[in-house]
């Protein structure tokens, strides 16, 4: 009972100690973390794929399991924070598995302090959403459509962030 | 030494986007005649199309070990396999991947991953990812149904409408197209799509 008490008190001692060290900015990153994710089936996705804004929207499809998504995300969070002045959004529709949201997704957007928006496109019948998001589109990720008003690009490929500001480039006028 | 700096660039560039194109466009049509391939199978055994003297035709299935949406996928293969196999249409699962690229995807993970799932069908690995390209596979999982006769493509796409969820799938592309090809008729759906994973090479 007595030891029980004494770690409880360290324990105690440890987390207050620690606490106090915790800079401000920490702070308010911790209050910037998400704990949740919109999960949007295709019909709810549409709408965000042909804005009629003055904003150029950078989609990009990607997944935390995707190795070369997760490779090329930082240059979309750069294109992102870079280009916000110039009108430009970053969203990012992850196709991770629903049931991996909580485990997988959720702790990658903190973990990495994700700044683009993230949604969740979650929906079967990929083959009738596929061929709808762009025709030349065979499924395979990373995928990424870049458009402002009716001039959309779809591009099935992995970006470097000059080829991506390139793209980015031929929407800016 | 700023012109050779540039011209070197451009050249990258160039040949990144001819990379790109030609990764999607070329590669077998609805109605090609495929050439047969010879793969090494994970029992070490090397697989022909052509030592399939009885078979009607083949489904041919791109799939990994790594890739969640393959994975998925596994008793879905099986299932075909148990299905199709005895009316002539066996499948054929091919590991498109170079493991340098994708770890977990080299030979000796295919023959671990076999036998865990209890892989009816030959799992054949694309060493050196000479065949995909003829294919013209984009990703795992990739179908494609091939006819014996003919040796031509029959239907390219996904299992069914629902990769990554089995309980809600309503339509069962490649079961469909293979009952249609066992009738003689018409395969409606011929070239469907899904998400998959690229395929990894360096």
């Amino acid at each position: 009972m007595v030891q029980k008490l004494i770690s409880f008190t360290l324990i105690a001692v440890f987390l207050f100690s620690c606490k106090k060290e915790i800079p401000k900015e920490a702070l308010t990153k911790e209050i910037a973390k998400i704990a949740t994710v919109k999960s949007l089936n295709y019909e709810q996705l549409k709408p965000l794929l042909e804005k009629q804004d003055d904003k150029i929207y950078v989609v990009n499809f990607w997944a935390t399991w995707c190795a070369p998504c997760v490779k090329e995300l930082p240059y979309f969070e750069k294109i992102g924070s870079e280009y916000k002045s110039k009108n430009v959004e970053v969203l990012l529709v992850s196709l991770d598995f629903p049931k991996q949201v909580s485990t997988k997704l959720i702790p990658f957007i903190n973990k990495n302090n994700i700044q683009s928006e993230v949604v969740l496109l979650d929906d079967f019948n990929e083959d009738i959403w596929i061929k709808a998001i762009d025709a030349t589109w065979s499924g395979a990720l990373p995928a990424t459509l870049i458009y402002h008003k009716n001039k959309r690009k779809f591009y099935e490929q992995t970006f470097d962030y000059e080829t991506l500001e390139n793209e980015l480039k031929q929407f800016l006028n | 030494m700023k012109t050779i700096k540039s011209t070197l660039i451009l050249a990258m560039l160039i040949l990144m986007t001819t990379a790109f194109s030609t990764r999607t466009e070329n590669g077998y049509k609805i109605g090609d005649t495929i050439e047969d391939f010879s793969l090494k199978n994970i029992d070490d055994k090397i697989v022909k199309l052509s030592d399939y003297k009885k078979a009607k035709g083949f489904i041919i299935i791109f799939t990994c070990n790594m890739c969640p949406y393959s994975v998925a996928n596994e008793d879905r293969i099986n299932a075909l396999d148990a299905k199709y196999k005895s009316k002539g249409f066996p499948v054929i699962a091919i590991n498109p991947n170079d493991p340098k690229a994708s770890k977990g995807d080299g030979f000796e993970d295919m023959k671990v991953r076999a036998k865990e799932k209890g892989f009816t069908f030959p799992y054949l690995f694309d060493e050196g990812q000479k065949v995909y390209p003829k294919f013209g596979a984009s990703k795992t999982p990739h179908v494609y149904i091939v006819n014996k006769k003919s040796m031509k493509v029959e239907y390219i796409g996904a299992i069914d409408n629902s990769s990554k969820d089995p309980s809600v799938v309503s339509e069962k592309y490649v079961e469909n197209a293979v009952d249609a090809l066992l009738a003689g008729k018409k395969i409606e759906k011929t070239e469907t799509k899904a998400i998959g994973c690229t395929i990894k090479v360096l």
